[in-house]
């Protein structure tokens, strides 16, 4: 049982400021969450928006430095605010965004888009470069003609595979993903997480798959960590929480969420029937 | 009788390599009362079809149809007089942002009471009251402060109520609202869903449900349209199309949803028209 | 992947996308005049030895202050008429636009390049490196831009190169301000965040990643700026600071050209009328490019 990450304690600070003449406010977006990931295995964080889930994965990618507390990344703690990132252990976490439409620089080719973190990180040289690009963008199910388009060229879910090809090049242990599926259609949904299946199976990746949908994490969630206000309010395996979630915020969660049963839809709809027949008499 | 009916709606768009064809030859009716979800992924021309019936579409668009009749007034011979007495009064629309969709230099009250005086000729204080009357009926509280707010002062779902506030004033016969949730959280999502079916209950309006989100449909649709690439794949109330879709693109969207998985692969549309394309 | 794709190499790429901005670009009738006479003035400005009859260094002391061709007293030879000292007007103003064209290209790179990078340090960190730019910046365009210019120019003297150096120098801060507007918006911007992520170091992040997203603006400045350029210099030539005679910059041809205007319109007029159609359609074409550049007016 490795633990790929570890977070103890997190805690992020915003400042505020409110003009020139008062003092600045401190908002606290993320408070005290513990959290640990074994390898191969997903974890979901889900939140509504002013969770503080977003700030959490920036944390957890090794963006931001948290306010607060130890993260621990193959057992070696990391502290970017006081050291800068080795390349070594940039490579070990990478990130796929959200925005399948802002993620990719609108200028840069794809190819160009795959090679970046080879160039930077790596003393490969540029035929080699290139030859992983085109595997990779092979294995996120695109061609090689794909190669030397720029981004405009594609659909939200081909740019979501291409984010997801850049995120693979530097053979991470530890993809962080935040809500990459959410803009996408359903159908296109359901092939970008079969990708993700896939990959994971077969390079042994551990992910942080930070969502607002409980359908997608009940699908692909071997835990889960519920958001609220900054707070963990509840965390555990899959199976455990979505048969008996214990705190209240979660358990609103699963209310809210549209049922698409048979069933549930036959009882709303003789519900209806009846209300529209004691209107009219 | 039905309200709206709409036969063999097509639109075309101009763009620089070509013509582009949003709609092709939907046929679409909605009956007084009735909630229809007309469901689509992006480039389904679910919002272009709307669009084109409130007259919202922009120059390079071409809209031409067999038939597009509101209540007996025929919307493609209308002149624009009579046009602006139907859209804004008797048909309404929501959009997707809400923060977006209001100004965001002047407060909410302004907004409001700009449409309930010109559109529906009141005056400052009776607008100023029925302001109020209808930021309660949407569920804000607090209205009279409320009213003073600007936009960014408040939250999605606020903006969302008081686009809401502003679609019901006139008493519409028919809303047509245009992935009203989609920007929202699902909490949010779950209160003004809600509000919406309530208030359609309430003031016997015909909804027209603009969504690509198969929870929605299950929660608050009569009847079902969905489309694909512009075109009607399949028409059928909401409980036929859940238990026994007909069209493949429906079962493939069906079955594409998380929560209907078998095994641990999710199957795609792909699939579904494959399977279907072999005979 | 259901799909079809289209075998498509970089130069169809590259096709494409000039298609695109075409198709945008063309809709602003104005603007393609304008484009159409601007290049017409780049023929003229390049082949000027080859399509000007005559020198017009050349004095002819048979033919001063011949009318234009159409004129009583005219000679076709002299198509234009000729100035004070008999030399050919029109060769003078097709070697006019030379110069024209060299002030306006020279002066915008200048301009360009400094503001560029100027704007890039400014928004890219922010905090007290940015208020000290800026508010050299805005002292900078505290001046009247010619005063300014003047200045300088009184300063290192008269003549051509001094003359532009001392107009680049007051446009830079448009070109900061623009560039540091853009560079602030797009620093957000989640594929800036995706390069971090990648490992990116400032530099990268700045002229790599950033950069080439904030060109739009700065295409459009440029261009109205090289109209500015033209006419800046054609002042500075006019007051005597500028080109010096015998060069025949539009704005010198007419400061030598004052006391004709009664006597001989051609003299006076011409030059005038060189300047403001090349302005003129620098600012049709600029106006164009704006429309075609900026992807909020996308309408389809």
């Amino acid at each position: 049982m490795t633990l790929v990450i570890e977070g103890k304690a997190l805690t992020q600070d915003y400042h505020v400021s409110a003009g020139m003449f008062a003092a600045s406010k401190t908002v606290r977006a993320v408070r005290g969450v513990d959290f640990a990931v074994e390898r191969g295995k997903t974890l979901a964080i889900v939140g509504e928006s002013g969770s503080g889930k977003s700030t959490l994965a920036r944390i957890i990618a090794l963006i931001d430095a948290p306010s607060g507390g130890v993260l621990k990344v193959d057992g070696q703690t990391v502290d970017i605010g006081r050291k800068r990132l080795t390349s070594d252990m940039r490579s070990k976490v990478q990130m796929v965004f959200q925005n399948p439409y802002g993620s990719l620089n609108p200028r840069q080719k794809v190819g160009d888009v795959l090679m970046e973190p080879l160039l930077i990180n790596t003393p490969m040289p540029a035929d080699e470069r290139r030859d992983r690009a085109e595997a990779m963008l092979a294995k996120v199910g695109l061609i090689p003609e794909h190669f030397n388009r720029y981004p405009h060229m594609f659909s939200g879910g081909q740019r979501q595979r291409i984010a997801i090809a850049r995120a693979l090049m530097l053979n991470p242990a530890l993809l962080v993903l935040d809500e990459p599926v959410s803009a996408l259609d359903l159908s296109v949904q359901a092939q970008v997480l079969n990708l993700l299946a896939d990959l994971q199976d077969e390079f042994n990746l551990t992910y942080v798959f930070i969502s607002h949908d409980l359908s997608v994490v009940r699908y692909i969630a071997d835990d889960v960590l519920v958001l609220s206000d900054g707070v963990a309010v509840e965390q555990g395996p899959r199976e455990a929480l979505f048969a008996k979630p214990q705190h209240a915020y979660t358990q609103q969660l699963f209310a809210a969420t549209p049922v698409t049963s048979v069933a549930a839809i036959k009882a709303r709809v003789e519900r209806r029937q009846l209300a529209r027949a004691a209107l009219s008499p | 009788m039905a309200l709206l009916t709409i036969k063999n709606l097509t639109v075309r768009f101009a763009t620089s390599t070509g013509a582009f064809t949003a709609v092709d030859g939907v046929d679409i009716s909605v009956s007084p009362r009735e909630v229809l979800a007309i469901v689509g992924e992006s480039g389904s021309g679910k919002s272009v079809a709307m669009l084109a019936v409130m007259g919202l579409l922009p120059d390079t668009a071409t809209v031409t149809a067999d038939e597009m009749i509101y209540d007996g007034h025929n919307l493609l011979t209308m002149s624009e007089a009579e046009r602006r007495k139907l859209i804004g009064r008797e048909i309404t629309m929501i959009f997707q942002e809400p923060v977006a969709s209001l100004n965001p230099s002047f407060t909410v009250g302004f907004q409001i009471e700009e449409v309930l005086r010109f559109n529906l000729g009141m005056n400052r204080k009776t607008a100023f009251a029925r302001a109020v009357e209808l930021f309660n009926a949407v569920g804000i509280s607090e209205p009279e402060t409320k009213l003073k707010a600007y936009p960014h002062q408040m939250s999605g779902g606020q903006c969302q109520r008081v686009m809401i506030a502003i679609a019901i004033a006139s008493n519409p016969r028919l809303l047509i609202a245009d992935e009203p949730t989609t920007a929202l959280d699902v909490t949010i999502q779950r209160q003004i869903l809600d509000l919406l079916m309530d208030l359609q209950e309430k003031h016997g309006m015909a909804l027209i449900l603009i969504t690509h989100d198969m929870g929605v449909v299950a929660e608050t649709a009569d009847r079902v349209v969905v489309q694909y690439k512009g075109r009607k794949m399949e028409e059928a109330d909401v409980l036929t199309l859940f238990e026994n879709p007909q069209n493949s693109y429906t079962r493939a969207l069906l079955s594409a949803l998380p929560e209907n998985a078998t095994g641990d692969r999710l199957p795609t549309v792909a699939d579904f028209m494959a399977a279907e394309a072999k005979p | 992947m259901s799909e079809t794709v289209v075998k498509l190499s970089d130069a169809a790429i590259r096709r494409q996308i000039l298609a695109d901005f075409w198709f945008y670009f063309r809709q602003n009738r104005g603007a393609v005049v304008g484009m159409w006479v601007f290049l017409g003035l780049v023929v003229l400005a390049v082949f000027a030895q080859v399509i000007a009859p005559h020198d017009p260094t050349q004095q002819y002391r048979d033919a001063l202050l011949t009318p234009p061709f159409w004129q009583e007293g005219g000679r076709v030879e002299f198509l234009l008429g000729t100035d004070a000292v008999g030399r050919d007007m029109l060769s003078r103003l097709i070697h006019g636009a030379q110069y024209s064209l060299f002030i306006g290209v020279v002066v915008v790179s200048i301009a360009l390049v400094g503001g560029i990078f100027v704007g890039l340090l400014a928004g890219f960190f922010g905090g007290w490196v940015d208020t000290v730019i800026m508010r050299i910046m805005d002292v900078i365009l505290a001046f009247p831009s010619l005063l300014l210019a003047l200045v300088l120019v009184a300063v290192l003297g008269p003549g051509l190169t001094n003359a532009m150096i001392a107009i680049a120098i007051v446009y830079q801060p448009h070109f900061a301000r623009l560039t540091r507007a853009a560079v602030m918006g797009e620093k957000e911007r989640e594929y800036v965040t995706a390069a971090r992520v990648a490992g990116a170091g400032t530099m990268r992040l700045m002229f790599k990643t950033i950069l080439p997203n904030c060109l739009a603006p700065l295409i459009v400045q440029a261009t109205l700026s090289f109209s500015s350029a033209v006419l800046d210099s054609a002042a500075l030539g006019f007051l005597g600071m500028g080109a010096q005679p015998p060069a025949s910059e539009w704005g010198t041809m007419l400061a030598e050209a004052r006391e004709f205007i009664l006597r001989a319109w051609w003299v006076v007029t011409l030059p005038g009328l060189a300047i403001l159609i090349s302005v003129l359609a620098i600012n049709l074409m600029g106006d164009g490019l704006r429309d075609a550049l900026d992807p909020k007016l996308k309408r389809s």
